[in-house]
């Protein structure tokens, strides 16, 4: 499935700038400046580290495309996550992303009977919209650019995820995300509001026996511009509590990315994820790598 | 339901003539922000740390593939002098702008969003290669920014491949 869809986004990529070649033999290079098409956040959409921004993935304009990808390992005390994955921003308008996460419960699996180093995987197909607004150029508007997105996730482990409690295997979120950048301050500020009922981002499940329905939650993140390559910043994300035999918390993160080129940014965090079933205080590292094209 | 959707007709045709119309207003291209002049003073150097502004910033956009050829053939001391003019006023400095406004001075080009920025970039090198603040830098792109409006050619002005 995974396979398949990759070869999808490939081809449809291809395809696109393939017809964008024959329109523009003498095409420039892509057009967006330094760091503002963001990074990669762990469910693959163009964000900060945790939350997906208003931008569209890849450094392309209004006529043009552009494309990521990215690997990114969260190292916390008791587990550990691997999420990679690919993003297609189409004409500075729509964004296409895949992604793909792993997350290796280590010596908890072993305690839980389910064996040491159990993991949970899931893939995370995801499309955003820019409705209004250019969260670097516009400047003079109060209004930031603002974008719909929607990321559907499907978890490779039904069978443990119902027997967590947990109701369905896969879900999809909803959300709406403004990001704006106040140059005078060299401050960008994004707020994101995510319709879901993932539990731990959809690792665990969607749903469960606290609470079936989806919940609103609030993301926010803050990133101060030290250059044009170098930016630090913190972000703040809400989650919902759907599971009684694991209480979730909010996670939060504080980071520092940088962009020696267009074709590459590294991201370093700190993240703190809180509890994750039976593991209070779940605090380590956060590192990823961005390739664009 | 006739009279809604003709309504509904009237009403598009009406909001796309206003916006038309609202296209005609050419926004000032040099307006005064008095309260950065401490930002021309101290950071650029006032009008002769823009005018050597200005000679670095032609160089690197005469290396530059994408943008040379808005230049390369233009009158470069007049285009040099006139940015250091604008920028100038946009800092609060005493100075008068004598260029044309910004619709008006691109019109000879096809100019999309990715030469835009590619000016930009070519701004901040130059920037960064005198010296200037990061944070004195992003004071003046705040003003420029917004010009993307009228130095870009407008989709149905841009030639069909």
């Amino acid at each position: 499935m995974i396979n398949r869809l990759l070869l999808l986004v490939c081809l449809l990529y291809t395809c696109a700038l393939q017809a964008q070649d024959s329109a523009a033999p003498a095409q420039s290079r892509s057009g967006k400046l330094l760091l503002t098409g963001g990074v990669s956040q762990i469910e693959g959409a163009a964000g900060g580290g945790l939350t997906p921004w208003a931008v569209i993935a890849g450094y392309g304009t209004e006529d043009q495309i552009g494309a990521n990808a990215f690997y990114t390992r969260v190292n916390v005390d008791d587990y550990h996550l691997d999420a990679y994955g690919v993003a297609v921003g189409f004409y500075d308008r729509f964004e296409l992303s895949l992604a793909r996460q792993r997350f290796d419960t280590e010596q908890v699996g072993a305690a839980l009977g389910l064996g040491r180093g159990f993991a949970l995987e899931q893939q995370i197909i995801g499309m955003k919209l820019r409705l209004l607004g250019d969260a670097v150029l516009d400047q003079d508007r109060w209004w930031p650019q603002l974008s719909l997105g929607v990321q559907h996730k499907r978890n490779d482990q039904g069978d443990l995820l119902r027997a967590i409690g947990a109701d369905s295997d896969s879900g999809t979120d909803y959300y709406l995300a403004a990001s704006k950048l106040y140059l005078a301050q060299s401050l960008l500020l994004n707020a994101t509001l995510r319709w879901t009922k993932a539990n731990q981002t959809g690792l665990l499940g969607f749903g469960g026996d606290r609470g079936s329905s989806r919940s609103l939650e609030a993301e926010f993140s803050a990133a101060y511009l030290l250059s044009r390559r170098l930016a630090i910043g913190a972000e703040y994300r809400t989650k919902p509590n759907n599971l009684g035999i694991a209480d979730e918390n909010h996670w939060w993160d504080l980071f520092v990315a940088y962009a020696p080129s267009k074709n590459l940014s590294v991201t370093l965090a700190w993240v703190d994820l809180g509890n994750i079933v039976i593991a209070d205080d779940q605090r380590g590292y956060y590192l990823s790598v961005q390739a664009a094209f | 339901m006739r009279t809604i959707c003709s309504s509904i007709l009237f009403a598009l045709a009406l909001t796309g003539s206003v916006a038309i119309a609202q296209d005609r207003v050419i926004p000032d291209p040099a307006p005064a922000h008095p309260e950065l002049r401490p930002v021309l003073i101290e950071d650029f150097g006032g009008m002769p740390g823009l005018l050597l502004l200005m000679d670095d910033f032609m160089q690197i956009m005469l290396e530059d593939p994408q943008l040379r050829p808005f230049f390369e053939h233009a009158e470069q001391d007049r285009i040099k002098r006139q940015l250091a003019e604008q920028i100038c006023v946009i800092l609060g400095g005493d100075c008068i702008y004598s260029g044309r406004d910004m619709v008006e001075s691109h019109r000879d080009h096809i100019i999309t969003r990715a030469d835009f920025n590619a000016l930009v970039e070519a701004l901040q090198v130059a920037m960064n290669n005198k010296g200037i603040p990061f944070r004195a830098q992003n004071k003046l792109l705040e003003k420029l920014a917004p010009m993307y409006r009228e130095v870009e050619t407008p989709r149905e002005m841009r030639p069909v491949d």
